[in-house]
């Protein structure tokens, strides 16, 4: 039952993201593309749980090195995206 | 309330976040905003599940957090606007290999059955190849490693073997899960078959390839939510897979080509000088080049990616601004593809200060293109060359193009004749209305300036 219902989730979300994503104009395909990409860091959630949990030290060790990459992903993502969307202006608006 | 009932909440509320953060994104009023909602929902996605029952000891998540916060954060304020493709793709390889660890961790659960098997497979053979594409990519951007595609006799069948010797580790792997072997050798298939996939590649395709391994680190997280049965991992990756997807198909349109064409052609490795174009290039000086200038009613700008080599958009921006002075209309025409990355041209200006509104894309800017008394490519090539209208031998035959040729003066800015990216000539360099003019872009526009201002 579980695989049926994530495999329900899993669907509905990729039409949403096609729904969302169809219209975005070319002006913001990198900061889309960067700011989905920190999304793709969520990963992070699942790392938590290896790196705090009461497994081996190996499974520890992969835990916590899973949790710097996607915090790096994370984190940098979505300070980049901020940064570069900062910097859209339109015309006529002055810094 | 049962704290796995508030964790279950909170992820709605996260996955909700998460969407209108996306939707925002799509409007430049609202990007900025959209980006906020999104990390609000990172951040509340992640403090909650610090509250499940099976995180006893919280020093090591510390530890990853604060380096990972501290590297993330130094590397996006640090990093100039056109090191930017690069970046993404690096932090695109954090997220894959991310994925493939958590993969591998979700083996110590105590119930496996084959459907999790299979999606622990999944997320470490997607993770692999996303985390050493990306770093292929990374190094090819910033140019540690060589940008020219790297093809050889065979690439293809090297690279399906590889698949295939993946795929049927996969079954192995689900087979004999308690065999490390299996799972050591689908890390080290998926990670060979990453850095393969990437050689072949070369700069003017990274566009491509960049929204693919996006949407494959979505793909690979969705995937690891699975290993997991971790709602929110599924539906936050899926969006990021979907929206990659999108962009994947958005570039290979733009370039007339299919998916399977730029992962397997090693384009412009191989393209000989098959087409020689007969005819005499003029150049001309930037004082004559003046003259035409500061009589020009609308000038259009047609950036490509040796205007972020040559750094050269602030100055173009100044050029901008005294040509507006001088009573000038003055816009830009951005081609999908046009640099490393979609929308690279338009970050880049957008740091200059352009207002986004005078850039237009392609298909907006074409039927207008006769308006125009000047138009002026900076280091683009491949996206104005006309073989693809004219030459029906040529490979990029049937690519949608921006039409410079059809304003009334054409100037192109270009270091030397030799050839664009594809190495294919450009006839547009050989129009009676084309004017050459030689030299670093950013020199020749400041040399505009100091004549323009003067």
């Amino acid at each position: 039952m579980d695989m049926v219902y994530l495999t329900f989730i899993l669907i509905l979300s990729v039409f949403l993201g096609f729904e969302l994503i169809q219209k975005v104009p070319a002006t913001l395909h990198t900061p889309l593309m960067s700011g989905a990409n920190a999304i793709s860091g969520i990963t992070l959630v699942g790392a938590l749980v290896g790196a705090g949990g009461e497994g081996s030290p190996l499974t520890i060790f992969l835990g916590t090195a899973a949790v710097t990459f996607a915090t790096i992903n994370v984190v940098g993502g979505y300070l980049v995206t901020d940064r570069m969307l900062a910097m859209f202006k339109k015309k006529g608006t002055k810094k | 309330m049962p704290t796995v009932i508030l964790i279950n909440l909170s992820y709605t509320v996260a996955a909700v976040l998460f969407i209108l953060g996306l939707k925002f994104l799509g409007n430049p009023d609202t990007a900025r905003r959209g980006n906020a909602l999104s990390s609000l929902g990172m951040l509340l996605a992640v403090v909650v599940t610090l509250l499940d029952h099976a995180i006893i000891d919280y020093r090591w998540i510390l530890l990853g957090i604060v380096a990972g916060t501290l590297i993330g954060a130094f590397a996006a304020r640090l990093i100039a606007m056109t090191a930017m493709p690069e970046m993404v793709a690096l932090f695109n390889g954090f997220g894959g290999i991310a994925s493939l660890l958590v993969g591998c961790i979700a083996l110590s659960q105590s119930q496996l059955d084959r459907f999790v098997l299979l999606t622990i497979f999944m997320s470490i053979m997607i993770g692999g190849v996303t985390f050493s594409g990306s770093l292929l990519a990374w190094g090819k951007l910033s140019e540690k490693i060589t940008g020219r595609p790297l093809v050889f006799n065979g690439q293809r069948f090297v690279n399906g073997g590889l698949f295939l010797a993946n795929i049927a580790c996969g079954v192995m792997f689900v087979q004999h899960p308690e065999q490390t072997l299996w799972l050591v050798l689908t890390v080290l298939l998926s990670t060979s078959l990453g850095v393969m996939t990437l050689l072949p590649i070369g700069g003017a395709d990274m566009p491509v390839i960049i929204s693919l391994l996006n949407s494959y680190s979505g793909l690979a997280a969705c995937a690891a939510g699975f290993a997991i049965s971790n709602n929110i991992l599924i539906v936050a990756g899926s969006l990021v897979g979907a929206s990659g997807i999108i962009l994947t198909n958005i570039m290979c349109k733009a370039m007339n080509r299919s998916l399977a064409n730029v992962l397997f052609s090693g384009f412009g490795a191989a393209s000989g000088a098959s087409n020689k174009i007969e005819g005499d290039v003029k150049a001309i000086s930037t004082e004559d080049a003046f003259y035409i200038l500061e009589a020009a009613q609308s000038v259009v700008v047609i950036p490509g990616y040796g205007m972020a080599v040559a750094q050269a958009q602030h100055a173009v921006k100044e050029l901008q601004g005294l040509l507006e002075k001088n009573g000038c209309e003055v816009l830009y025409a951005i081609h999908p593809v046009a640099g490393r990355m979609p929308g690279h041209m338009n970050v880049l200006l957008a740091e200059a200060d352009v207002p986004y509104d005078l850039l237009l894309e392609m298909d907006d800017i074409n039927p207008r293109m006769e308006t125009f008394d000047v138009a002026i490519v900076i280091g683009a090539n491949d996206v104005v060359n006309t073989a693809a209208r004219e030459i029906e031998s040529s490979p990029i035959y049937g690519m949608p193009i921006i039409n410079a040729d059809y304003a009334r003066t054409v100037f192109v800015l270009k270091r030397s004749m030799a050839s664009g990216f594809a190495g294919l000539d450009n006839p547009l360099f050989y129009k009676d209305n084309t004017r050459m003019i030689f030299g670093d872009a950013k020199e020749t526009v400041n040399k505009l300036i100091r004549e323009l201002s003067s």
